[in-house]
C-alpha cells in the first residue's frame, strides 16, 4: 500500500471520484489554482475558483446539488463556516424535510481546523458540534490517511450534505492509503485503533494519536486502554462505543473543542443512559477550554489534550492514580 | 405555461392575465379570512399580483423558479392547485409539502418551483447554484432560471454576492426583485435610497430594467425581453418591478405603521383595477363578464377550502421522515 499525507489522500479521492462521476464538482477561493491537474483532465466547469464569499460558496452548493450536480466546496478555515451557515444549516440541512422530499442535497462543505499552525482564533475553531447539533446534515473528521481518502469518498457519493472536517494538524501526516478507487469507508462507522480491557479511550481526529500515545504509556503501568477513533460524528457509531464500554466499564472522552454541549457531552450521555450498569467509574471528558482559539504556540498547545492528561484521567479511573496520590500525601 | 409570446397580445391574453390575478388574490384573502378564524399565518402578496402573472407568463415549462415567503402568486400561475396550497399551509398531508412546509416554503418541483426558502436572501443565495446545474446540463435544454425576492433580500449583502457570480460565471438566471416598498415593518425608503436597487444591480455590469410592477402588461414585456435575452447569450438579466404589498407583514396586521395617503395612492394603483380598466376601456370585457369570472374563481376556491379541510393531518409517525436522503 503507498504512503501519503491525508492531503494527498483528499486530493486522491477528489480526482477518483471526479473521473467516477460527472456530476461531481469542486468550488472555493483558489481551488482552481492550487489543483491544476483537475482543471487540466476535468475541465475548468468542475473546477471552479470563487469569489472569497463562503455564503455564495455555499449557497450555489446547495441550488446545484438539488438541481442534479454533486458539488464539494472548499471554505478554508473552519470560523469562515458561519458566513455559510445559513445556506448549509437552513437550507441544506432541512429543504429536504421541508419540501417532504422533492430535494436531495448531495454535496460536501470541507473546511481545516484545529491547532497547530498557530493562526488564532478566527482561523481556528472546532466547530464540528455546531454542525452536529443542525438536523439534515452529516459531519466526518478523520485521523488517518486513509480514512481522509475513504471519508472522502463516502460523502462525496452521499445523498446528503457532509460536513468535512480536516484537523490542520493532521494534513501532512503520513499513512498508508489503499489504492483501489473503491476504497470507501462508511458514513457513521467508528473504527477500534487498539483493543483493550481496562478503560476505553474515545476521541477524533488529531487527538486520537493523543489517545494511542497515551494507551502505550499506560500499557507500560499494566493498563490495558482501548482506542476508538470515531471518524464520523454525525451519524455516530453508538454500538462500538457501547460495546467497548460494556468490556471495560472505563470512559475518556478527549477532543479538542470545547467540552461545552460538545461531542465528548454527548458520548457521556450515551454511556449514562444507555450503559450505566456497565459504568465502574465516573465517565471523565478531556476537553478544550471554553475559550477562544490561541495564536501562541505554547497556548495553542495548553488548549489541547495531552498524552500526559489521558494517562492522568485513565489511571484515576482504574483507581491507580487515586492510590499514587494517597501514598504522596502520605509520604 | 404555454410559450412565450412576442407578437402582439389577444384579448384572450389579457382576459387569462386577469383571471391569474383575481385568483391569486382571492386565494390570499381567503387564506387571510382563515387567518381570522385561527390558520397560521401566512405573508400574502396581495397588491404584487401582476408582478407572478406577468413574469411567469414569459416562462415555460423549461424554466424553473426560485422563490421566497411570498410565493402564493408565484405557485398559482404556474399552474399550483389552490386546493393543494391551502392544504400545505393547513399543515395537512395533502399539501404540495405533504403539510411540512407550511405557507412560508411551499415548493413544487413538478411545476418547476424550486427551492423555496423564507430566509430572506436565502432563494438568492441558492438561484445561482441551480442556474450552474442548468449551465452544465442537468435541466431542460434552453432553460433558465427565475429567482423572485424582495427590495429587503437587496438588502442583504447575499444580494450581491449571487448577482456578482452570475455575471461572472455567465449564468442563465433571471433575478426579479419585487420591490414592494415594505421590508417586514419597515419601509424601505428608510434603508435604502429610491433608486438603490436598479443602482446596484447596474453597478454589477448585466443588463437591468425597472419597470412598472402593477401594469401586468408592462411586466411581461420587459420579462419576455430578459427571457429572450438569457435565451440567446446565456447571461443574467435584473428586472426591478415597483410594486406595493397593500397587505400587512404577516396575517393578521393591522398596518397601524402604514401611512394612509400613500396606501391609498397605491390602491388606486391596484394592478388588478388597472387591468380591468383597461380590459373594459378595450370592450374586451364587461360587468356580466367580470361577475362570471368572479363567480368561477369562487367556486374553484370554495371546492379548494372544502379539499384542504377534507384532507387529513400528517401521522405523527412520520414526523422525522425525510431528515435524511
Amino acid at each position: 500500500m503507498p504512503r501519503m499525507t491525508a492531503e494527498q489522500a483528499l486530493h486522491r479521492a477528489l480526482r477518483e471520484e471526479m473521473h467516477r462521476d460527472a456530476r461531481v464538482l469542486l468550488m472555493g477561493e483558489g481551488v482552481a489554482t492550487k489543483r491544476r491537474d483537475l482543471v487540466q483532465d476535468f475541465g475548468a466547469a468542475r473546477v471552479r475558483n470563487t469569489p472569497l464569499a463562503e455564503a455564495i460558496i455555499a449557497g450555489t452548493a446547495v441550488g446545484a446539488a438539488a438541481s442534479g450536480l454533486r458539488p464539494v466546496i472548499d471554505l478554508l478555515f473552519a470560523p469562515f463556516l458561519t458566513y455559510s451557515m445559513d445556506a448549509l444549516v437552513n437550507s441544506a440541512g432541512k429543504l429536504r424535510h421541508i419540501s417532504n422530499g422533492q430535494f436531495a442535497f448531495p454535496m460536501v462543505a470541507m473546511s481545516l481546523t484545529g491547532s497547530g499552525w498557530c493562526v488564532g482564533a478566527q482561523h481556528n475553531h472546532n466547530l464540528e458540534a455546531m454542525f452536529v447539533h443542525a438536523p439534515g446534515l452529516k459531519v466526518v473528521m478523520p485521523s488517518e490517511a486513509a480514512d481522509f481518502k475513504g471519508l472522502l469518498k463516502a460523502a462525496i457519493r452521499d445523498e446528503n450534505p457532509v460536513l468535512f472536517f480536516t484537523d490542520i494538524g493532521l494534513l501532512h501526516r503520513e499513512g498508508e492509503v489503499p489504492e483501489d478507487a473503491d476504497h470507501v469507508v462508511p458514513l457513521g462507522e467508528a473504527a477500534v485503533r487498539r483493543p483493550g480491557g481496562d478503560v476505553t479511550l474515545v476521541s477524533y481526529a488529531k487527538t486520537v494519536a493523543t489517545c494511542l500515545q497515551a494507551a502505550e504509556q499506560l500499557q507500560a503501568r499494566g493498563v490495558s486502554a482501548e482506542v476508538i477513533d470515531l471518524r464520523s460524528l454525525k451519524p455516530l457509531d453508538e454500538a462500538t462505543v457501547l460495546r467497548s464500554l460494556r468490556k471495560t466499564g472505563r470512559l475518556v472522552v478527549v477532543h479538542e473543542a470545547s467540552g461545552l454541549c460538545g461531542i465528548a457531552a454527548e458520548i457521556a450521555a450515551l454511556a449514562v443512559t444507555r450503559a450505566f450498569d456497565a459504568l465502574r467509574a465516573p465517565v471523565v471528558r478531556l476537553t478544550g477550554p471554553d475559550a477562544p482559539a490561541a495564536s501562541s504556540w505554547a497556548l495553542e498547545q495548553a488548549a489541547v489534550p495531552q498524552p500526559e492528561a489521558v494517562v492522568r484521567a485513565a489511571l484515576d479511573l482504574v483507581g491507580e492514580g487515586r492510590e499514587m496520590r494517597r501514598n504522596a500525601a502520605i509520604a | 405555461m404555454s410559450p412565450s409570446k412576442t407578437s402582439s397580445d389577444s384579448d384572450q391574453d389579457g382576459l387569462r392575465r386577469l383571471e391569474t390575478m383575481m385568483l391569486i388574490r382571492a386565494y390570499e384573502e381567503r387564506l387571510a379570512e382563515l387567518q381570522r378564524n385561527g390558520a397560521p399565518g401566512t405573508c400574502t402578496s396581495v397588491g404584487q399580483e401582476a408582478c407572478a402573472v406577468g413574469v411567469i407568463e414569459a416562462l415555460d415549462a423549461r424554466d424553473r423558479i426560485v422563490t421566497n415567503h411570498r410565493s402564493a402568486g408565484h405557485l398559482l400561475a404556474r399552474g399550483a392547485e389552490p386546493g393543494r396550497l391551502y392544504a400545505e399551509v393547513l399543515g395537512r398531508r395533502d399539501g404540495y409539502c405533504g403539510g411540512r412546509s407550511g405557507s412560508l416554503h411551499i415548493s413544487a418541483s413538478a411545476l418547476g418551483v424550486v427551492l423555496t426558502s423564507t430566509i430572506v436572501g436565502g432563494e438568492l443565495s441558492m438561484a445561482p447554484g441551480v442556474a450552474l446545474a442548468q449551465q452544465m446540463g442537468h435541466g431542460e435544454p434552453g432553460g433558465v432560471v427565475a429567482v423572485f425576492f424582495g427590495d429587503g433580500a437587496a438588502c442583504e449583502g447575499i444580494f450581491h454576492e449571487a448577482v456578482n457570480l452570475a455575471v461572472q460565471w455567465e449564468l442563465p438566471l433571471l433575478f426579479v426583485c419585487e420591490n414592494n416598498q415594505w421590508q417586514a415593518f419597515v419601509h424601505r425608503l428608510e434603508t435604502m435610497r429610491d433608486d438603490a436597487i436598479a443602482s446596484w444591480a447596474r453597478g454589477h455590469g448585466l443588463p437591468v430594467e425597472r419597470v412598472d410592477g402593477n401594469d401586468v402588461d408592462a411586466v411581461r414585456a420587459a420579462a419576455v425581453r430578459a427571457v429572450t435575452g438569457i435565451r440567446a447569450d446565456g447571461r443574467p438579466r435584473f428586472l426591478e418591478l415597483v410594486t406595493y404589498r397593500l397587505r400587512g407583514h404577516v396575517e393578521p396586521d393591522d398596518q397601524s405603521y402604514v401611512d394612509a395617503t400613500e396606501l391609498a395612492r397605491w390602491r388606486e394603483r391596484d394592478p388588478i383595477g388597472v387591468q380591468t380598466a383597461r380590459l373594459v376601456a378595450e370592450g374586451v370585457v364587461d360587468a356580466a363578464g367580470l361577475a362570471a369570472l368572479k363567480r368561477r374563481i369562487d367556486e374553484r376556491l370554495d371546492a379548494a377550502l372544502a379539499f384542504a379541510h377534507a384532507s387529513p393531518w400528517p401521522a405523527s409517525e412520520t414526523l422525522t421522515e425525510h431528515v435524511y436522503a
